[in-house]
């Protein structure tokens, strides 16, 4: 019972935490896109389509990855290039998304799809308690606990993370020091819609292996502001994507075991929780100014 | 120029077009080794754009760039610092958020790892005497200290040519001699600067060459040693400047004090920026106070403090005309008398899209509301034309319209119109942040004198501003703001440079020389 529960738990929160450390590198290069929401729910309907067509959740998940990243390569075509505003461009996309992937997985709805299995390392695996939780998880769990430590590493232990959050300091002084600041943000922005597409593709390959329209729920949108109220550091995501999908995991119970509370107010207790929570450890504001990418969301248009 | 010396760079011709601004018209500008050349210009003559064309940040439309007798095309910031050219910024290029090792390593090309760069940049930094924190976070760090990182930054890179762009606008006197050792020391190691000013004192001290720029074109070169600061100043201007004449003040005794600051006290308002500690203040009718200081010691702060954009929770804080204001709006300040000019001409000052008649009636609306808004709120539009054409007149605005928008004017045109459409009300308490920033010479006098004159009829002047040659010419008595703290204010009289840059540079405040404070 006890490694169900916490097994559950990893699954509620990899795609957030995967779709929110996609968006913490794009907006520690300084550009704010709001379109996760689409993204992801592009990348739910693609893999689920080509799982459902090639048998292999692999070849899904990469099919997920390459649309969430062309998707997000148009919005930064929009928003880098033609220099149009963030925020509604960002807004539109996720529009798009939820459309373009309603149309596209109507063939889909109703068809038992392809779920990706547990790895099973033998005998660790059978050890009580983190047996289960520690070897014996999907292989994208591992990925995006990978993902997590990686972009930790590179953004604050290599020139070429140091490069990407002086763009998203002060793109002027970039500039200026002859950084491309143009470039660095599209391979931010493509980066980032490839994690949103993997993380819409763990919800329809294993979180639910099935297509529903609309399915991401609104989760893209949380995973935007976990990235804010962690203060764009990503093992504070980490801790508010888990804290998440502890949270809607425990309301799942609560409501089976019939607590007394309407279940529409136990829905709600995860989005809650984790803003309430990551309000409280962000009220440092020093730390949460330092942190912050002081160009986000404010367009560049390079003088030549 | 002397000929036997190697020329390192030669330009030739070189052009810049913006639409249809020619911001560099067929530059020509030679620099020799070991030389250290001044370029002169009043501000929009075109020296940003032609070191830009140096630095590689802006691409020339036409003309040549010879360095070391070879042409180059320098396409990048980072062609030009393999050339050897290094640049340090007017508006500084660093990152806030990130250590002064951080911002070093930004600009270096290898690998190298943050902690032998910090290494060397200290090493660099105390052998130049320009002692520098590696660690130190720059948001937490002075104006002058952050120019060292710059300066230390560019040497680093073992430059031949460095490009400094109004090194001393944001120096105190004291801070600005010490660069001027390390560029002696530049010099006599054999490297070349060019140097960016507008302040011909310092140019006549050091400099070896000079070429002076007017509305995009090289107008002279010439040897700053044997010219005199007024002969420069006409190059650079194209005709005399007019002096700013002060009358001397009578009667400060009696005059009724019409700006009282009391125990004034910010807390900062972001983790990098400076709280007001215990601003005290008396303006009296008739004087102009000047408020001296390095850039981003709190001026701003009590700026807002005093216009009411930031309120303050003790209503005897700020008292105008004797009427405790701390916790009154902006219009309601102004309903008292008072009238303020921020230092953001677009944006805060004016609003760019709105023609200047709009804007008039923008900061006017309560104080006449009589005049201009006739019934349900109609605009009297002919009130206000004839009252925005008559501020035009008086302070000479030049615009290309009857009623242009704000963000067509120049810069010295649309300071011109703001203050003017201040003092056109006649008020009894004007304050003003750096009056003329940014403005051509001729300007510059026109508003000094407007002040000068406001005063003497008998309302009470503080004026907030960097350039001390500015505050030494208008003002009665000059404080200074440090780290949020506000000087005693000094009689002109005895005020001397040292002595307010000393209180710059962040000397004991306060301690003033009480036996001639009051006579």
């Amino acid at each position: 019972m006890f490694d169900a529960i916490i097994i559950t738990i990893a699954t509620a929160a990899t795609p957030i935490l995967i779709a929110a450390i996609g968006e913490l590198v794009v907006e520690r290069s300084g550009v704010l896109n709001l379109g996760v929401e689409g993204m992801m729910i592009m990348g739910a309907v693609t893999g689920f389509g080509v799982a459902l067509t090639t048998g292999s959740p692999w070849l899904g998940f990469l099919a997920a990855a390459v649309v969430g990243a062309l998707f997000s390569l148009l919005f930064g075509f929009l928003t880098l290039t033609l220099v149009t505003n963030q925020v509604a461009t960002g807004l539109a996309l996720t529009l798009l998304g939820l459309g373009v992937s309603g149309m596209i997985g109507e063939a889909f709805i109703g068809q038992p799809g392809v779920k990706m299995g547990n790895i099973s390392i033998p005998l660790l695996s059978d050890l009580p308690f983190v047996g289960k939780l520690l070897f014996g998880q999907d292989p994208i769990f591992y990925l995006s606990i990978l993902l997590t430590l990686a972009v930790a590493w590179f953004l604050f232990r290599t020139r070429a993370g140091l490069t990407l959050r002086s763009v998203g300091d002060n793109h002027a002084s970039a500039h200026a020091l002859g950084i491309d600041v143009i470039g660095i943000r599209y391979m931010a922005v493509t980066f980032g819609g490839a994690c949103a597409g993997v993380a819409g593709g763990y919800l329809s390959l294993v979180y639910t292996p099935q297509w529903i329209e609309n399915m991401t729920a609104g989760r893209g949108w949380i995973a935007l502001a976990l990235v804010v109220f962690a203060s764009w550091r990503p093992w504070r995501v980490l801790a508010g994507a888990y804290l998440f999908g502890a949270v809607s995991i425990g309301q799942l119970h609560a409501q089976a075991l019939g607590v007394g509370v309407p279940s529409q107010l136990l829905s709600a207790l995860p989005y809650l929780a984790t803003v309430v929570v990551l309000v409280l450890i962000s009220r440092n504001r020093r730390l949460t100014m330092i942190n912050t990418p002081a160009s986000l969301g404010r367009a560049f248009v390079p003088d030549r | 120029m002397p000929e036997d010396r190697a020329e390192l760079l030669d330009v030739r011709g070189l052009t810049k077009v913006f639409g249809t601004l020619k911001a560099c018209d067929n530059v020509d500008l030679r620099i020799g080794k070991g030389e250290i050349h001044a370029l002169l210009g009043e501000n929009g003559a075109g020296k940003s754009t032609l070191v830009k064309m140096l630095f590689g940040s802006l691409e020339p439309n036409g003309g040549e760039i010879r360095w070391k007798g070879k042409p180059v095309r320098i396409g990048s910031p980072n062609a030009a610092r393999k050339l050897g050219i290094g640049m340090v910024f007017q508006h500084f290029s660093l990152f806030e958020a990130l250590t002064a090792a951080e911002n070093i390593a930004l600009s270096l090309d290898d690998d190298t790892p943050i902690n032998t760069i910090a290494a060397k940049a200290k090493a660099l930094s105390y052998s130049y005497g320009l002692p520098l924190d590696p660690y130190s976070l720059v948001g937490d760090l002075s104006v002058g200290e952050r120019q060292r990182i710059e300066i230390i930054r560019c040497l680093l890179q073992t430059p031949e040519l460095i490009i400094l762009d109004e090194p001393t606008s944001v120096l105190t006197p004291q801070e600005a001699d010490k660069l001027f050792a390390t560029l002696e020391r530049l010099r006599a190691e054999g490297k070349s600067i060019l140097y960016i000013s507008h302040r011909l004192e310092e140019v006549k001290r050091m400099c070896d060459a000079a070429t002076v720029m007017r509305h995009g074109r090289v107008v002279d070169h010439c040897d700053p040693r044997k010219e005199t600061a007024a002969s420069l100043a006409r190059m650079m201007v194209g005709n005399e400047v007019h002096a700013v004449v002060r009358t001397p003040f009578e009667g400060m005794a009696e005059a009724p004090v019409l700006l009282e600051v009391r125990d004034l006290s910010r807390p900062p308002a972001t983790p990098f920026s400076i709280p007001l500690r215990h601003v005290r203040l008396d303006v009296r009718g008739g004087e102009v106070i000047g408020i001296a200081g390095v850039a981003g010691n709190g001026q701003g702060e009590l700026f807002e403090a005093i216009s009411g954009e930031v309120l303050q929770g003790d209503p005897g804080a700020i008292r105008i005309g004797g009427a405790d204001c701390g916790r009154l709006k902006i219009s309601a300040r102004r309903m008292l008398g008072a009238a303020f000019v921020p230092e953001e001409r677009l944006g805060h000052g004016a609003a760019p899209r709105m023609t200047l008649s709009e804007n008039l009636l923008l900061t006017r609306h309560a104080t006449d509301a009589r005049a201009y808004v006739g019934a349900f709120g109609v605009i009297v539009t002919g009130a206000l034309q004839s009252a925005a054409q008559r501020i035009i007149r008086t302070m000479d605005v030049r615009k290309s319209a009857v009623d242009p928008e704000a963000a067509s004017l120049s810069g010295g045109n649309l300071q011109k119109f703001i203050v003017g459409r201040e003092l056109d009300r006649q008020p009894r308490v004007l304050v003003v942040n750096q009056p003329t920033w940014g403005v051509d010479a001729g300007a510059a006098a026109r508003i000094r004198q407007a002040l000068i004159e406001l005063a003497r009829a008998g309302s009470a002047v503080l004026v907030i501003s960097q350039d001390l040659d500015e505050l030494f010419e208008i003002s009665d008595r000059i404080a200074v703001m440090h780290n949020g703290e506000l000087s005693e204010p000094i009689p002109a009289a005895e005020a001397t440079l040292e002595r307010i840059g000393l209180l710059m540079g962040g000397a004991e405040p306060g301690h003033v020389d009480h036996s001639a404070e009051t006579a």
